[in-house]
């Protein structure tokens, strides 16, 4: 099974568990997360609690379960933790509670957040002159906030040359599809014009994702991720359905199934 | 009381360097000091409220200690849910500095007027809530709150009626008992420390011995002296340029409620409607019967 499958697999088991939704909100992001923290990032478990090192903050903290699947993976989040999931009792929230468990820079759920705080941490990098770069990933949807533009806006004027923002743009959010809710067709243009170097990518080719993270920018980057809402479980991809589904016994095994095709 | 703030705040940037200043687009002339000197500290993030407190999170999780300055609706309301998770909840070391208490801005209309931001400040845990009633106490919990690692308001105020706080005992989570009393408490706060005083002089011409407190931290509350006050059966009065819900004489009021044992009790405020009158500070605040100096 290829590593990203296995990360799928367990935002499967973790949904299924729990009867949490926001499935495809975390299927759509694994190759991102995949990429950043396997191909891209200096950030291990050794030196996740160094300043210097690579920051990443999941802005849209609703694809959590992917998140916590790829820090498992990374050895940073225990089994106990992924057992405990969105339970009575449990550890690991639906939405990121930076308390919850280590390896995580910021808490997270209310859209428009996380952009700006990692701006704040790009900003304290250029301060003391660390090395490292802060990558931010926000969901299309979330890119309807204010605060996203804020964020954006400030993070050009002070040249944070540090900084990378990363759109999932899975082209659906909570209740329908978001380019007729708000017409987003021109996000790359948007980056563009605040002054932001920007990429558009397929969100699930993780050899073009590395690629275009490993380009030196002398301004803030924009990736344009384009990407497929619950990608990888047939009946949830391309679907408003997949934010809120939640896996029975059948759904999973038929969740599985399709999983274990590819 | 502003500029005490930033020449406080400047003075100590010169020892502890962590020390930054965030401001979306406010304290023009006022943070002047700050900004000369420290360049590199001082970030005006643009008229955009809700970033400036999510930058300043950022800061402070890189092991900053931030500092964010704007007029009080624009620092506690606009961003309050900025406040709520990225400040309150990640419990990070932000320090949010709003100006303008009560009427102060009175002449610019209710847009500018902070008479809400104890009650909203007050409900989030991990939050200390100051308001200081002198430029001596200003002093004090600026310098103090650069030693204090939670989240923290501090409501900034202004009247020309000099210092009131002469002990030396000004501490952020203690009343201040600036006169030893015994039938009466007058418990202040921030701009309403002069009208207290005030309020005491007539209580002393009628022959009463007021305890004159002021109570520059809303939260947390200091307990012990309001409970002591309640076991001797003191009268307390509040007296907050500040709506009367969830503001100071609530905080007072939830520990007499809580004590078992009865006093008389009365908040002064600002009573549960808005402000449409033109003018200036004391002007509305006689139309609120805020003014006790008659």
């Amino acid at each position: 099974m290829l590593p990203v499958t296995e990360i799928r697999k367990e935002i499967l088991d973790m949904g299924y568990r729990s009867k949490a939704s926001h499935l495809g909100s975390a299927l759509s992001l694994v190759e991102i997360l995949y990429t950043l923290y396997f191909k891209v990032a200096n950030y291990s478990k050794d030196n996740y609690q160094e300043p210097t090192r690579d920051k990443i903050v999941l802005s849209k903290g609703h694809g959590s379960a992917a998140l916590y699947a790829v820090l498992h993976k990374k050895g940073i989040i225990s089994d106990e933790a992924i057992n405990h999931y969105s339970v009575n009792g449990g550890i690991l929230p639906c939405h990121i509670d930076m308390t919850a468990a280590p390896g995580f820079e910021a808490s997270a759920g209310a859209l428009g957040h996380g952009i700006g705080i990692a701006v704040g941490l790009a900003m304290a990098k250029k301060m003391d002159d660390l090395p490292g770069h802060v990558y931010t990933i926000i969901g299309d949807g979330e890119a309807q906030e204010g605060s996203v533009w804020e964020a954006a806006e400030l993070a050009s004027t002070r040249h944070l040359d540090n900084f990378t923002v990363i759109v999932d743009f899975n082209e659906i959010q909570a209740s329908g599809f978001s380019n007729k809710i708000i017409d987003q067709r021109n996000l790359s243009e948007r980056f563009k014009s605040f002054g932001f170097t920007v990429y558009d990518v397929d969100g699930h080719n993780i050899e073009e994702l590395e690629k275009v993270l490993k380009i030196p920018s002398d301004k803030p980057k924009a990736i344009v991720a384009h990407t497929i809402k619950g990608k990888g479980v047939k009946f949830m991809e391309g679907t408003v359905h997949s934010h809120y589904v939640r896996l029975n016994d059948e759904l999973y095994a038929q969740a599985l199934a399709e999983l274990e095709d590819k | 009381m502003r500029m005490v703030f930033a020449q406080t705040l400047t003075e100590l940037a010169r020892t502890d360097k962590d020390i930054c200043l965030v401001t979306p687009d406010m304290g023009y002339s006022i943070l002047d000091c700050f900004e000369k000197e420290f360049p590199d500290r001082f970030f005006n993030v643009g008229i955009a409220e809700q970033n400036a407190v999510s930058v300043a999170a950022g800061l402070a999780l890189s092991g900053k200690k931030p500092y964010v300055y704007s007029i009080i609706p624009f620092v506690t309301m606009r961003c309050f849910e900025q406040i709520r998770v990225d400040v309150a909840y990640m419990n990070t070391n932000v320090k949010l500095v709003g100006v303008g208490a009560g009427f102060e801005y009175g002449a610019a209309g209710y847009t500018h007027q902070g008479v809400e931001d104890f009650s909203v400040m007050r409900c989030l845990p991990n939050m200390i809530v100051c308001g200081a009633g002198d430029n001596r106490e200003m002093e004090e919990i600026v310098k103090q709150s650069t030693q204090i690692k939670t989240p923290m308001y501090m409501r900034i105020g202004r009247h020309n009626k000099g210092i009131f706080n002469h002990t030396d005992n000004i501490i952020v989570g203690k009343a201040s008992v600036l006169e030893e009393g015994e039938d009466i408490a007058l418990i202040g706060v921030s701009n309403m420390m002069p009208d207290v005083m005030d309020y005491a002089k007539k209580l002393k011409a009628q022959g009463r011995k007021p305890y004159i407190i002021s109570m520059h931290t809303v939260k947390p509350i200091d307990k012990d002296l309001i409970l002591s006050l309640v076991d001797k059966g003191v009268e307390i009065n509040t007296f907050e340029e500040h709506t009367i819900i969830g503001g100071l004489g609530s905080a007072v009021a939830e520990v007499i409620a809580e004590s078992g044992k009865a006093v008389k009790f009365k908040r002064y405020g600002v009573p549960d409607k808005f402000s449409h009158y033109v003018g200036n500070q004391y002007y509305i605040k006689e139309k609120f019967g805020l003014n006790f100096d008659k």
